[in-house]
């Protein structure tokens, strides 16, 4: 009886890379700065034998604008709109993680309604922020349908944001000290109405993906990292959570009123690239869970922090008809808000893992320092440790699985 | 791992003295003392993140630039900050942690490129943001916001266009009012009004700055 032996594809290009007949010269291949596959402007400078990655070389750096020397040179509020610019797929979790840096600094209490919005804002930033990295992960992988579907839905988010905000991709919400204005009439029905329509589309997308041969063939096994590793690297947010370790700042150290919420955080088991992808689905599914919960126990009161006379530009009615006001608002806008020495350091749990502000102040309106860390940089810097043992079209797979922003790469 | 206090930190280790902090737990330690510092963070005390690396220029206060570090415990949930001064104004050195956490790798290769803090055992210590000839480390107090003129990295694209890095013209802001000065004076003005898009630039020191 004649044995059977299942061969692989795998295994015989594993084979034949290893093989000493057929290792020979290596190859140079660049990828980018600007190539589909980086989702952005990062370049990989790689050694190749055959289709086997020897080293990589990632190089950043091609989108730095000098946010923190331009933050040093301008007033609290003036800086909001440059983090729009970090990540740009969710500008308004950049938008209230900054002002809530800020705030530490200033030690400053905003009210409930005030942090039920910011909640609101961070949970509909990563809602955002998922679907495309899911529908462009998709893509990544080769299947094109997903893409649009997620980015449906994302488009009624911009929307809504469009509404609350007054932008669709720059909003520039928060204040030091609140946010720029109450919600609109009825919108938070229609965030109702938009939950209401997005899990069917993850359903959807599940059925395409989830369990979708090619696409689990691609990415499972694929750019593993360990838990020590992710550590290791710096890792955070959905990439490190991916690797088995259960760390989200929103649970363990709540900021903005999380603690009132009921949310669980998805953790991977094996750190593989389809790990990273269910860990986004399902981060979705607590997001909107969060946006439920935030509706339903929605506070009343004011929505910027009223006793912060010296920090929050009083409103417009009153600069028009009282001197009191009207020479606060000059104050505010010509030294910036007043805020104490210090040093504070916070970091957010942002859709693409943790934006920390590290802000030095010598009193006044004007940073003395501001650092950023952002945490595609970080997620980054596992690269050349990563990609080396891989094949060539893995590089897309992991890249894209990693989820990152050049903007807040490179600042 | 022992359960630790942050206080208690400071009778273990004699060479730290606290830092004032408005929020987390932060010392300075002496740079000679970093490393065997921070390897105890790591393996006895359960720091397993190194979030963040950066320094700050105090401009022309002495020492001129401290590094700082941003540790964080995933057991405990807590943060910590640790300062260490560099020893030398002109030439700042601090020890490299890119062996004991990974991560330092970027983060201080990052700081180098934009405040010339050369890590002392770096593996490969080059500019990261900034492209490899650049002269200048940008966030340092001394360096205008506007820019320096300088070369374009690609030689060859140089040599045929001609064109230079040019300093950006600072008339369309941000406007920050002077302070301390008159209430007359603290109107917001952009920082340097001399010269703008239509007018030329006026000629500027190109001496290096390191």
């Amino acid at each position: 009886m004649s044995q059977i032996k299942e061969i692989t594809i795998g295994d015989v290009a594993k084979r034949s890379a290893d093989g000493e007949e057929f290792s020979g010269e290596t190859m140079a291949l660049n990828i980018g700065p600007s190539h589909p596959t980086t989702h952005g402007v990062l370049r990989l400078m790689m050694e190749l034998d055959g289709d086997v990655i020897k080293s990589a070389r990632p190089v950043v750096g091609y989108l730095h604008r000098g946010d923190e020397k331009i933050a040093e040179n301008m007033t609290y509020n003036q800086f909001v709109p440059y983090t729009d610019r970090l990540d740009y797929l969710a500008p308004l979790a950049n938008n209230v993680a900054y002002a809530i840096a800020v705030e530490k600094l200033a030690q400053l209490e905003v009210p409930e309604r005030c942090q039920a919005i910011r909640v609101l804002c961070c949970e509909l930033a990563r809602i955002s922020s998922h679907l495309l990295g899911v529908g462009v992960y998709g893509m990544d992988a080769g299947a094109w349908t997903v893409f649009m579907y997620t980015f449906t839905q994302r488009e009624k988010l911009y929307t809504l944001f469009e509404e609350l905000t007054g932008a669709r991709f720059t909003t520039s919400y928060t204040r030091i000290g609140g946010v720029a204005r109450d919600i609109p009439d009825g919108w938070l029905g229609r965030v109702s109405d938009f939950c209401d329509q997005v899990l069917p589309v993850l359903d959807e997308v599940d059925k395409l993906l989830t369990r979708n041969r090619i696409f689990m063939d691609r990415t499972e096994g694929v750019g593993t990292i360990s838990k020590e590793k992710a550590l290791a690297y710096g890792m955070t947010g959905p990439n490190l959570r991916a690797s088995g370790v259960d760390l989200d700042l929103r649970k363990d150290r709540p900021y903005s009123g999380y603690e009132r919420y009921d949310f669980d955080v998805p953790i991977g088991t094996r750190g593989d690239c389809y790990d990273r992808y269910l860990i986004r689905g399902e981060e979705i599914r607590q997001s909107v869970r969060i946006v439920r919960q935030v509706i339903d126990q929605f506070p009343d009161g004011a929505y910027y922090a009223e006793d912060a006379k010296k920090i929050f530009a009083p409103q417009k009615a009153k600069i028009l008809t009282s001197m009191e006001e009207l020479i606060q608002n000059f104050m505010i806008v010509t030294e910036g808000p007043r805020m104490p020495e210090g040093e504070v350091y916070f970091e957010a749990e942002n859709p693409k893992g943790a934006l920390g502000f590290f802000i030095v102040s010598k009193g006044g309106g004007v940073p003395y320092r501001l650092k950023i860390r952002g945490p595609s940089f970080c997620n980054l810097s596992i690269l050349d440790d990563l990609l080396p043992g891989h094949y060539l079209t893995d590089v897309t797979v992991i890249l894209g699985s990693l989820d990152f922003v050049m903007g807040e790469c490179d600042r | 791992m022992e359960t630790i206090t942050e206080e208690s930190l400071t009778a273990k280790f004699d060479y730290l003295t606290p830092r004032p902090s408005s929020d987390h737990t932060a010392y300075n330690c002496p740079s000679a003392h970093l490393r065997e510092f921070v390897w105890a963070l790591r393996d006895e005390h359960g720091y397993d993140l190194l979030l963040d690396v950066t320094a700050i220029d105090w401009d022309a206060a002495t020492p001129r630039f401290t590094g700082v570090y941003h540790f964080y415990s995933t057991a405990r949930h807590v943060y910590l900050r640790v300062a260490v001064d560099c020893a030398d104004n002109v030439n700042p050195t601090l020890p490299s942690l890119a062996d004991i956490y990974p991560a330092a790798n970027w983060h201080e290769r990052e700081t180098y490129d934009m405040l010339g803090i050369v890590y002392a055992g770096h593996p490969d210590l080059r500019r990261i943001l900034m492209w490899d000839a650049y002269p200048y480390f940008p966030l340092r107090k001394d360096f205008p916001l506007a820019g320096i003129q300088t070369e374009l990295p690609a030689a060859d694209v140089a040599e045929s266009t001609k064109a230079k890095v040019k300093s950006a013209p600072m008339m369309g802001g941000p406007f920050v009012s002077k302070r301390p000065g008159p209430m007359s004076e603290a109107e917001p003005r952009a920082l340097d009004e001399s010269w703008t898009e239509q007018s030329e630039k006026p000629a500027e020191n190109t001496s290096r700055a390191d």
